[in-house]
């Protein structure tokens, strides 16, 4: 057994764990965040991705013993830190992916929004290809790409004050201005 | 769900430390650099260490450097991301950019060092699996069996090096300088490996602590080349670093070429290489060149079955991406991967 002082979500925790436990069965297992998913454990599908110091990196491959004195970000960490830089909810990278339908069964999707986060962190306006590319590492089933592709796009247009491109399955309006609406403007809409 | 075997970890802070480790455990101690390759292999038991000696505390194993008599020296645990992102790499060392731009996925890069990469353990489809997948096998000659499944009735292990930073900086006639207890000592990277599947280095229990590249001739030209079946996360299939000299009377005054994921060692391909100096870039006589310098890989360069991807396929593609890596290094349009 071995204590870890661990810096997870802006907090300093001390975590008793087997010495040979990774970073993931600590944030699970240990701390309860279980918002890191552990798919095939042995670096394949990104599933499990944290940010250390703002960097992406597999949690399941990283040794929990050696996660100290860095910086873990992990999908729980996206709203509390949100809020704390004066914003209302939720992080925009995670609100456009629920609005773009960027998820079905949603396994993958904590690994993608993290390591579409620190892209953004690093390039506010990443064109298409470096958005693939930096999502290269994060694999999903069901999905397909493309809606989460888009909703990296559409995050993106709303923070540069740009209109986001009608996507390529919708010939006609362009959705997304549809679902600019608020829930609250949508509550106080007459039923139709 | 894939559970590590039990082990301590020790983070020194000096090499001197992790050398003194490594000393006192022999063989129960394991060196850890990112980690992308040894946590997984030790997940599947095919690592079973007491100790990990880990390099990640060990300051002045990272960095790149501008060396004071030209060329750089970089730190063995710079990652892989820094050392494909970093201007100098670029510039000084343009097929090592490029190899390492391609290794493995963007995590993985972030994770994975450049002397690990190196250092990396040969790697078979029939070793790098689980334990019970392997127990159902009978195991292997590598890891805890006596049969290989690559060459029937093979006694010599196969698995094949699967680097691809070796390559380029064998183009780049990189050193090593390794540090254990007798001290320090700087080996050209041609020299590390040997064709043992087995284990594939002849350094043992010592610590790579930094690649140097020396200074670039005049009209050096370098490029990488890099054949998976996903371009997202693959080791190679087979990988080719070329370099071209280009002289001032604008003929190739030297060539070199090295392949990795064919056997247990990256090797120079002297023969193809050679059969482009004196020529002239843009004449017929060049495109013949490059003909036979494919034609001459094609030749040397037989795929086994020790990784994933058939084979002939991967045999076919040996002359394509020779031409192709050839050209690129030659426009300076590397890396080449078609995926």
């Amino acid at each position: 057994m071995r204590v870890s002082r661990l810096n997870v979500n802006g907090d300093t925790f001390e975590v008793a764990a087997p010495e040979h436990w990774t970073l993931l069965e600590v944030l699970r297992y240990r701390m309860g965040l279980i918002g890191s998913k552990q798919g095939c454990d042995k670096g394949d599908c990104g599933a499990c991705t944290v940010l250390m110091d703002g960097k992406p990196v597999l949690s399941c491959l990283t040794l929990a013993a050696l996660a100290e004195g860095v910086e873990v970000t992990t999908i729980e960490g996206l709203l509390p830190a949100q809020i704390s830089a004066g914003g209302a909810g939720t992080d925009p990278v995670q609100e456009a992916f629920h609005r773009c339908g960027a998820l079905q069964c949603g396994f993958c999707q904590p690994g993608m929004i993290l390591s579409a986060r620190a892209l953004l962190n690093e390039n506010p306006t990443p064109s298409r290809q470096e958005i693939r590319n930096a999502l290269a590492g994060n694999l999903c089933r069901c999905t397909g790409y493309t809606q989460i592709v888009q909703a990296i796009e559409l995050a993106i247009a709303e923070a540069t004050g740009g209109e986001p491109e009608n996507p390529s399955w919708s010939p006609g309006e362009n959705p997304w201005k549809i679902s600019h609406t608020s829930p609250e403007d949508l509550e106080k809409a007459e039923p139709t | 769900m894939l559970r590590l075997p039990k082990f301590q970890v020790a983070a020194p802070d000096s090499v001197a430390e992790a050398v003194a480790l490594l000393e006192q455990h022999g063989e129960d101690a394991l060196v850890i650099a990112g980690g992308t390759d040894l946590v997984p292999n030790m997940k599947h038991e095919l690592f079973t260490p007491e100790l990990v000696v880990s390099l990640a505390n060990i300051r002045k194993l990272r960095g790149i450097k501008q060396a004071e008599e030209g060329g750089l020296t970089i730190g063995a645990m710079s990652t892989l991301s820094d050392v494909a992102a970093s201007e100098q790499v670029r510039d000084g060392a343009p097929a090592l950019a490029q190899a390492a731009s391609l290794v493995a996925g963007p995590q993985l890069r972030q994770m994975g060092t450049l002397g690990g990469n190196v250092m990396l353990d040969t790697r078979c489809q029939w070793y790098n699996q689980t334990y019970f997948w392997r127990d159902a096998l009978g195991f292997c000659l590598k890891k805890d069996g006596t049969l290989c499944h690559v060459v029937a009735g093979g006694n010599k292990c196969v698995a094949a090096a699967s680097n691809d930073t070796a390559p380029a900086l064998m183009t780049l006639a990189a050193t090593l300088v390794f540090e254990g207890t007798g001290g320090q000592r700087e080996i050209p990277i041609h020299e590390l490996f040997l064709a043992d599947g087995i284990y594939n280095k002849k350094v043992r229990g010592e610590i790579l602590t930094a690649v140097r590249i020396p200074a670039l001739a005049p009209g050096h030209r370098g490029a990488y080349g890099k054949l998976r079946e996903r371009g997202s996360i693959d080791f190679p299939l087979f990988g080719v670093a070329a370099r071209l000299d280009v002289a001032a009377d604008e003929t190739v005054a030297y060539a070199s070429l090295a392949a990795v994921a064919l056997q247990a060692r990256p090797v120079l391909l002297k023969r193809s290489a050679e059969s482009l100096l004196g020529l002239r870039p843009g004449t017929r006589d060049f495109e013949r060149g490059v003909d036979e310098a494919a034609e001459l890989a094609y030749r040397q360069c037989r795929p086994l079955d020790n990784v994933p991807g058939d084979s002939d396929w991967r045999h076919e593609m040996v002359p394509v991406y020779v031409r192709r890596t050839l050209l690129a290094a030659l426009e300076g349009s590397g890396p080449v991967h078609h995926v």
